[in-house]
Parts: structure tokens; C-alpha cells; sequence
């Protein structure tokens, strides 16, 4: 059977890129545990420039948005894309470039971003010439799929397709304009567009790298192996449906509720802040239609701990996706803005929706791919907890820090003034911080447990294929 | 897919055609982007200096960079401040400290009037920030003298204690290149949108202005002028 679907799919990529992702989780969120720790503990900068927060904070995110999270998607989509299609994919070489390209892309930035080269835009700082290679790389990525889909033997195009779809589509867009600059040299290059309207379109792109590439992304992970892990269809057709077409439309307009109270038109703050209301309908809705696929097989959650991950990463989901309309209101937004609090509803979606809906298909795909158990399913089980205590210690401290924040910088005295130095606010923050920085090495550790099971599942599977023929010869 | 199947003729061609899933996902995505900032391009409200002059600076010719006085209006940066916040740029100080005041009143008395856009319509691109794990630095300005910056900036828990910030030891060693501060200005004044109105003369003059000065001189110089440039009348309703 194995040996049938490795003559007739591509998987040789996708275990590439499977491997490669888990790396990175690994490495991104290591990183995240040493920046968290910097602001507990300022030594640790060791006043080394390639060191410093401000320097590896965009490290951090690049790596765990762009290597662990490109990675994970360019896996899953283009393993269940010739899954649903019944194809393999539409060029092998080209899937190779992209491989390739993408790993080039990253090693750049782990040596550009620490030397301080960067456009200073959130989520966006590589610079020009890196930019361009992203644009190609991604374009490849973007053909090679939907030539596959062209290929299709199927006659309608399966849900999870739709969302890795539009995931590429708005990708490229929001890539290309926000990325528009002026090189003065090689490693140096400033945004053509200024101020307010440069403000406006870094949060376009901001809100919709979130919107598009780790949600409706992964939403397309979990549309293929929430089902698959499951063994059963998904819930509701007509809701995956509404889910799709809500979400295209309503996601981008959602960047502008990042300016609320800023130079920025009140009109624009204030579309942006009603559409993220709005927004809870069609998340929910997916949430839903992924979780009761599960109806009349939820006894599988007590053995399935690949499920679990799976069923957790959607209440993650529906809870940040709740959060974020709240947090997107402009009374709220008055507190919140500007604070942890924004830190923490970033990683409850990053830690709990995004790596963990990964890391249940990254687990599928090890089991299919090496057509293999896993080395160990308590180890799947200890990183499931470490991973969702970690992501809970995390929320928890940036919650209470973020308010505490807020409240702090608002609050007047007796007197009519205000009753604390900006500093004083610094200093409460202390035990929160170090709090944080423990959520996160735990999630970390959750990491390190996944990638030492995944690499000994793997030579485990390698060895007694290896073993396979030699019985068979004597 | 377990319930109904039945489906509508476009979301029926929708996920039996590829073509046509591409282009409606691109129409659909674009509308957000189109309504929410193609109109601050062209509205005469989005910039305030619209309505109240006063705010840009009225240059004269013949007028140099440093014949502006504080509070003269919103001008371009001077060549030492230009090269200032490459630095802020590079050390990512934007992660931590924002630049737009929120019209509150706690924010106004901790610092100080409320950002207009147009003071930040040089700013390519612009420092807003998101987040203030250190303080709003958008009128620090005047604040602090330049010798308590240096201290600060080397070491920020000296002056400080309560403070989560790196030392910046290695701002005083490094120096401004002259030819890049050239090509920066040039840059900014052939922006494609939004240019920066240098003046041939100024750009003549950066060399010299910029000739010996370490990446410290050149911060503290940004840092110095910010928020300083718009004389605010309280009187006024700027938005």
C-alpha cells in the first residue's frame, strides 16, 4: 500500500518540509524564550549588538511565522493537495526549488536581522533583495499548486484547497505592496510610502499575515486533517461554505483596528474595529464545523493524542478569536493598546491555535509519510501538555501584566495626578515577565520532546524498511 | 462532506473551476484594501496641515535646514537627524518604544499633545510602534539634556534603575558615513510617493554637517528634535 502511494504522490518534499518545520519550532520559539528572558533579566542583552531585543525580537517572529509556519504549510498544503486532487504534484522540481528557496531565504535572515539590516516594518523586516526572493519563491509555490489542482481527478476542488488558496492569493498581494521600497544600497532600502499611509498598509499586511497566513492557512490544515486524524467527515458542508466566504471578505479589512486613537481617520479605525466585531461569526463557525467533526467519535480524544492537539488548537482558536474583536473595540481598545495584553492575544493564537493545529498534522504526516507509528505516543502525550500548559502560563502573564499596564498609565491620584512614573509601571511588570519567559521554555520544551520523538520515529521507520528487503532476499 | 451538497451555480462553478476560484478570491480580498487606504492617499482631512497651514513649515528661498526654529512647523530631518533614525531603525527601537500619542488625558500629561499625521509625513517608513515596553517617544524632545541620552543610552539602568533596556556601548565607536547620508537624502527626495523636499543645497551640505559625528551624536540629534517641530495652539481642535 505504502509503496503504491510513494510511486504515485510526491512525498519525498513533504517530508522535507516536515523535518525542517519541526526544526524551527524548535529554533524560533528558543529564541522567543531568550528575548522573553532579556526582559526579565536586561543582562542578558551581554551588550552584544547581534544580541540585543530590538534586534532578535524580528528574528523571532520571522522564524516562527515564516520558518516554522512556511515550512508547516508548505507541507500540509502540498501534501493534502495531491491527497484531494488524487495527483501527484504538478512538478517535483519545482516543489524542490521551492524547498530550497525558502531554506535560502531563512538562513539570510538568521544572519541579516541580527546584524541590524532591516525596513523596520512588523512581520515585514528583511530587506529588498530578500523581499524579491520571497515574492519568487512564494510565486512558485502559489503555481505548482494550482497546477496541481488543474491536474485534479476530482471534479470540485476539496475545502482545505480553498483556504491554502486564498491564503496564497492574499499573500502575494499584501507581500508585494506592503514591500514597495527604494534601495539607497544592497542591505538598505526605506518604504515608498510614509506616515499615516504607510501605518495603514504595514497593518494591512500585519493583520492579514495573521488573518491569511496563520489562519486561513492552517485553516486549510485543519479542514484536510481534522477529518483525516479523525476518521470521520467534516461536520457541515454549508458552514465550511459561509466559513470561506465570510472570512475572504471580512479578514482584510480588519489591519486599520491596529491604529484606533492614532493619526490615523477615526472613520478608518472605526470600519476596521466593526468588521472585527463581525468577524466572530465565521470564526466561530469554523471552530465549530471543525470540533463537531469529532461528534459521535469524541471517546477517540482519550487515546488519540494527535487528536488532541488537533481539538485544543480549536479552542485556542475560538477563544483568541473571540478576544480579538473584544480587544479590536475601541474601549478596550483604549486599555489594551500598546500593552502585553496585545502580546499575549498574539501568542494564545500563535502558541495555541497556530503551533498547535501544526504540530497534530505535522504528527499525522511523520505516521503517513514514514507509514510508521510513532517511536513513542507518551511523548506525543507529555508535548501535548507541556505545550498547552506552557501556552496558558504565557496568556495568563501577559493578561494580567497587559491590564496592569493599562491601568497603571491611566490611574490618577487624590490629587487629580497621575499616580505613577512610567517607570514604576516597568518595574511591576518584573514578575510577570519572568513568569512569561517559564510559560515559554515550557512550550519550548514541548518542542524539544516533538523532534526528538519525530527524529527517532523516523529512524525507526528507516531502519526496519532497511531491514525489509534483506528478509526478503534471504 | 456529510450534510447537504447542494449547492448554488457560482459557488458551484467557484469549486469546479480554478481559474474562476482565483479571480473571484482576488476580487474579494481586494475590496477591504481598495475602501481602506486608497482614500487616505487623496482626502484633504487625512493630513491636518490641510487645514491648519501653520503646522508645515512655510520655507523660504535661500533658507538652509538650520535657519528653522523649533516649533517653526513639520520639516524635513537634517542630515545628522536623518542618519539618527537609520540607527533608531536598525537597533529596533520601534519594538518597544511607540511614536503616536492617543488624544487622553493621561497621555497628553505623561507626554504631551496628541500626534497629528502630519507630523510624521516625512517618516518613510513611519515609527508608530505598536507597543511600550519603554515610554512614547514621539515629543522626548527637549526632554532630557543631550549628555543625560548618552548616559541613558549607555547605560539605561544608571539613570534609570527600574529600566529593561540594552546599553548601547557601541554607538560612540561607530561613525556616520558622509556618501551614505548623501544617497539617503537623494533617496528621500526621489520618493516615488510622498517625497521629502530637500533642496540642492541642503544636500550639499550634509557632508559637513554629518563629517565626525559618531552614531551617538547622530540619535541624540533625532531623539532631540522629536515632537518639537509643530507649535501647538491649545485652542485648537487639530483633528
Amino acid at each position: 500500500m505504502q509503496a503504491t502511494l510513494d510511486q504515485k504522490y510526491n512525498f519525498e518534499i513533504i517530508k522535507a518540509f516536515s523535518v525542517m518545520s519541526i526544526v524551527y519550532l524548535v529554533v524560533g520559539t528558543g529564541v522567543g524564550v531568550l528575548i522573553a528572558s532579556q526582559l526579565a533579566w536586561p543582562f542578558l542583552n551581554f551588550d552584544i549588538a547581534e544580541l540585543t531585543f530590538g534586534r532578535l525580537r524580528p528574528l523571532h517572529t520571522n522564524a516562527v511565522i515564516f520558518a516554522f509556519g512556511g515550512c508547516a504549510l508548505m507541507a500540509t498544503s502540498y501534501y493534502s493537495v495531491q491527497r484531494t486532487c488524487g495527483v501527484p504534484l504538478w512538478s517535483n522540481k519545482l516543489a524542490w526549488f521551492v524547498f530550497v528557496g525558502w531554506n535560502l531565504i531563512i538562513v539570510g535572515a538568521v544572519i541579516t536581522l541580527p546584524l541590524g539590516i532591516t525596513q523596520s516594518k512588523e512581520y515585514a523586516e528583511l530587506e529588498w533583495p530578500f523581499d524579491i526572493a520571497i515574492a519568487v519563491v512564494w510565486l512558485a509555490y502559489t503555481l505548482n499548486f494550482v497546477m496541481t489542482i488543474a491536474n485534479r481527478k476530482t471534479k470540485h476542488i476539496y475545502v482545505s484547497n480553498w483556504f491554502f488558496l486564498s491564503m496564497m492569493v492574499m499573500i502575494t498581494l499584501l507581500h508585494v505592496v506592503n514591500s514597495l521600497a527604494v534601495p539607497v544600497d544592497m542591505f538598505n532600502s526605506y518604504s515608498i510610502f510614509s506616515g499615516v499611509q504607510d501605518a495603514m498598509i504595514q497593518w494591512w499586511w500585519g493583520h492579514n499575515a495573521v488573518g491569511f497566513y496563520l489562519t486561513a492557512g492552517f485553516l486549510g490544515i485543519m479542514y484536510y486533517f481534522v477529518p483525516k486524524q479523525a476518521g470521520r467527515p467534516v461536520f457541515s458542508y454549508r458552514l465550511s461554505v459561509i466559513h470561506f466566504w465570510a472570512l475572504t471578505f471580512g479578514y482584510v479589512w480588519l489591519g486599520a483596528h491596529h491604529l484606533q486613537y492614532t493619526a490615523l481617520p477615526d472613520w478608518t479605525g472605526s470600519v476596521g474595529a466593526a468588521i472585527s466585531l463581525a468577524m466572530i461569526i465565521p470564526s466561530w463557525g469554523g471552530a465549530i464545523n471543525g470540533m463537531m467533526t469529532l461528534s459521535g467519535a469524541w471517546d477517540k480524544l482519550r487515546t488519540d493524542y494527535v487528536l488532541r492537539f488537533l481539538i485544543v488548537s480549536l479552542a485556542f482558536y475560538a477563544m483568541s478569536t473571540f478576544e480579538g474583536p473584544v480587544m479590536s473595540s475601541k474601549t478596550v481598545n483604549a486599555l489594551s493598546h500598546y500593552t502585553d495584553w496585545t502580546i499575549g492575544h498574539v501568542h494564545s493564537g500563535a502558541l495555541g491555535w497556530v503551533a498547535m493545529v501544526a504540530a497534530g498534522a505535522l504528527y499525522h504526516l511523520v505516521m503517513k509519510l514514514w507509514d510508521t507509528r510513532m517511536y513513542s505516543s507518551s511523548l506525543v502525550n507529555v508535548h501535548f501538555w507541556l505545550a498547552t500548559i506552557g501556552a496558558v502560563v504565557y496568556i495568563i502573564a501577559m493578561w494580567v501584566s497587559g491590564i496592569m499596564q493599562g491601568l497603571m498609565w491611566r490611574d490618577y491620584d487624590e490629587f487629580g495626578t497621575l499616580t505613577y512614573t512610567f517607570a514604576e509601571s516597568v518595574a511591576a511588570m518584573h514578575p510577570y515577565y519572568a513568569m512569561r519567559a517559564v510559560g515559554g521554555l515550557i512550550y519550548w520544551a514541548g518542542g524539544v520532546v516533538m523532534l526528538y520523538n519525530v527524529i527517532m520515529t523516523i529512524r525507526m521507520a528507516t531502519a526496519s524498511e532497511a531491514a525489509k528487503p534483506a528478509t526478503a532476499t534471504a | 462532506m456529510s450534510d447537504n451538497n447542494q449547492t448554488g451555480p457560482i459557488q458551484k462553478k467557484f469549486e469546479t473551476n480554478i481559474v474562476v476560484m482565483i479571480l473571484i478570491t482576488l476580487g474579494l480580498v481586494s475590496v477591504g484594501g481598495l475602501v481602506e487606504i486608497v482614500p487616505l492617499f487623496y482626502l484633504d482631512e487625512t493630513m491636518e496641515h490641510n487645514q491648519h497651514k501653520e503646522i508645515l513649515w512655510d520655507r523660504q528661498a535661500g533658507q538652509t535646514l538650520n535657519d528653522w526654529q523649533a516649533g517653526d512647523g513639520v520639516r524635513p530631518y537634517k542630515p545628522l537627524e536623518l542618519m539618527g533614525r537609520k540607527v533608531y531603525l536598525r537597533e529596533g527601537c520601534y519594538l518597544c518604544h511607540s511614536q503616536m500619542i492617543r488624544p487622553f488625558r493621561d497621555e497628553k500629561e505623561r507626554y504631551g499633545h496628541y500626534s497629528l499625521a502630519t507630523e510624521s509625513m516625512y517618516d518613510h517608513p513611519f515609527q508608530w510602534g505598536s507597543k511600550r515596553t519603554g515610554p512614547d517617544l514621539a515629543r522626548v524632545g527637549g526632554k532630557y539634556s543631550d549628555d543625560w541620552h548618552m548616559l541613558h543610552l549607555r547605560a539605561p539602568r544608571s539613570v534609570v534603575p527600574e529600566s529593561v533596556m540594552p546599553n548601547y556601548v557601541w554607538l560612540d565607536d561607530a561613525t556616520i558615513d558622509p556618501a551614505t547620508t548623501v544617497k539617503t537624502m537623494e533617496v528621500m527626495r526621489d520618493m516615488p510617493i510622498s517625497p521629502v523636499p530637500y533642496t540642492a543645497a541642503d544636500i550639499a551640505s550634509a557632508k559637513a554637517e554629518v563629517e565626525g559625528k559618531s552614531e551617538m551624536d547622530a540619535l541624540v540629534a533625532y531623539l532631540q528634535v522629536l515632537g518639537t517641530m509643530v507649535k501647538f495652539d491649545e485652542t485648537k481642535d487639530y483633528r
